[in-house]
């Protein structure tokens, strides 16, 4: 969007925000309409489709086996990579991955990694030798703001849809399939600060003209995984604890959904 | 490449198609918001998603022509959409790919109405099972349909091909691997010319020509599932609009 025109946005924007408003009528803590479907893509080990509002993410899991790293004989092998294609919006380029790209995946990745929601001692197949590798795969298709959230529950969703070969001792897949050894439902909430209003599951236009934003990862226990500053501006405490006060909640929505979503695949 | 495989039995193909039935396929059509064309394709076990943006101004600038659009079209495929991951980013098959799409659908498209411009085509495929070009083609078409560029008619695609001897209708993926020629086409439909030809495998001349009638027929039935793809979207907007 040309700088022109988005501080003719950003005004409007801001005079909404005195009066408690956004441009789409949704209140400060509201997300946008969340749809989640699990296993929509059946070559992958597990996939998840996410919506939020006219946001589009596809996250795909691969599975292989590989050595570990030699710093973690006892742990499996956990990669994420995000892909802006150029399908997604207009100004995303063909090419290597952007910063944008390298920022989200390892946003998710954390979020994801520092929770333990995966226990990786048990993707061991023989120690220090052959471990499970996982690739957590995000495809952004159409967008229009916040896909970091998308992202990080698109790639959740897709880790508890995994359904893989079990393994003999010699690391052969067998027949069987088995789930992944999942602990935990990390959930990614993403807020954006424009001048002094904090709000949840920023759209495109928000993104446009916000002064910085905050992703913070919650858990089911109520405790906090990972956080990200992102853009140039800067925050209060206050109001960094206000954010994850509400990721708390809002996290916990987006899990009770994601969990009637698990209930429904066994 | 010939395996152990019993292709036909009772004359039905291995997923109990006919010799000349194509597998069963679904289009969408304005799938996604910030792109200015968007459409959605299921063939058989195939999902692949569609976007085209443009007519915009092409760059790098080199790339502009005085007195045409060009036509960049860019095929990529999910690491997840085959058994074993691919590498994500570009492939030499990818690119290729992008590029025979091009050769297929821009003979169909009205660039001259728009100098010094690009139009886009990306396909993106999420779940890949033989026949993954044609169904981008089929798909692309319709996505340009909704883009509003101008275009003299549909792009439908279809693959023939031949397994024991026999000329079959768009390959599902045992047939593929194991059979013994591919042959996917593009057709015109209003000009009967192909605009999409590529073979691998063996095939004498007359059995060259009854897979060439053959996957006409088949892109002739893909045109018309374009078409309803179409008809549905724009119908029924109009309906609610009145």
């Amino acid at each position: 969007m040309s700088s022109v025109l988005s501080d003719i946005k950003k005004d409007y924007i801001i005079s909404l925000l005195k009066n408690g408003k956004r441009e789409d009528g949704r209140g400060l803590n509201d997300m946008r309409d969340l749809k989640i479907e699990l296993g929509i893509a059946n070559k992958a080990e597990g996939s998840c489709f996410v919506q939020i509002g006219d946001t589009k993410v596809i996250a795909g899991v691969k599975c292989e086996t590989g050595a570990p790293f030699p710093d973690t004989p006892n742990q499996g092998v956990f990669t994420t990579n995000a892909e802006l294609i150029p399908m997604a919006s207009p100004d995303f380029e063909a090419g290597p991955p952007r910063e944008d790209s390298i920022e989200l995946a390892r946003i998710v990745d954390r979020g994801i990694r520092e929770s333990g929601a995966i226990d990786f001692q048990k993707l061991v197949i023989k120690e220090g030798e052959l471990v499970r590798v996982l690739f957590v795969d995000i495809h952004i298709m159409d967008y229009n703001g916040n896909l970091f959230d998308a992202a990080g529950i698109a790639a959740i969703g897709a880790l508890y849809n995994t359904k893989m070969p079990v393994l003999d001792e010699e690391g052969k897949k067998t027949e069987e399939l088995m789930p992944l050894p999942m602990k935990k439902i990390p959930v990614p909430c993403t807020y954006a600060k424009i001048a002094d209003s904090i709000l949840y599951d920023p759209s495109m236009e928000e993104e446009s003209v916000m002064d910085s934003r905050i992703t913070a990862t919650t858990e089911d226990n109520g405790r906090i995984s990972a956080m990200q500053k992102g853009d140039v501006g800067s925050f209060k405490k206050e109001e960094i604890l206000d954010i994850v006060r509400r990721s708390k909640v809002k996290g916990d929505e987006v899990r009770a959904l994601l969990k009637e979503k698990f209930s429904e695949m066994r | 490449m010939e395996k152990d495989i019993k292709f036909f039995t009772n004359g039905k193909r291995i997923d109990g198609r006919a010799i000349d039935e194509l597998r069963n396929i679904k289009i969408e059509v304005g799938v996604f918001k910030r792109a200015d064309g968007s459409s959605y394709i299921e063939w058989g076990g195939n999902k692949i998603y569609c976007a085209v943006y443009g007519p915009r101004e092409a760059y790098p600038r080199f790339l502009q022509k005085s007195d045409r659009a060009i036509l960049k079209c860019r095929y990529n495929m999910a690491s997840f959409a085959v058994e074993e991951r691919k590498r994500p980013g570009p492939s030499r098959r990818g690119v290729e790919i992008g590029k025979v799409t091009q050769g297929a659908l821009e003979p169909a498209l009205l660039l001259e109405n728009f100098p010094k411009c690009m139009v886009e085509v990306n396909i993106e495929v999420i779940q890949a099972d033989a026949g993954t070009r044609c169904a981008g083609i089929t798909a692309a078409s319709v996505a340009l349909a909704n883009a509003g560029i101008p275009m003299k008619e549909l792009v439908p695609a279809c693959a023939a091909g031949k397994v024991e001897d026999k000329i079959v209708l768009d390959l599902c993926k045992e047939e593929d691997n194991y059979g013994q020629a591919d042959l996917p086409l593009a057709l015109l439909p209003r000009r009967n010319e192909f605009s999409l030809l590529q073979m691998d495998g063996d095939l004498t001349e007359e059995q060259l020509e009854e897979a060439l009638d053959l996957g006409r027929k088949g892109c002739l039935q893909v045109y018309e599932i374009q078409k309803e793809a179409l008809k549905k979207k724009y119908i029924t907007e109009d309906v609610l609009n009145e």
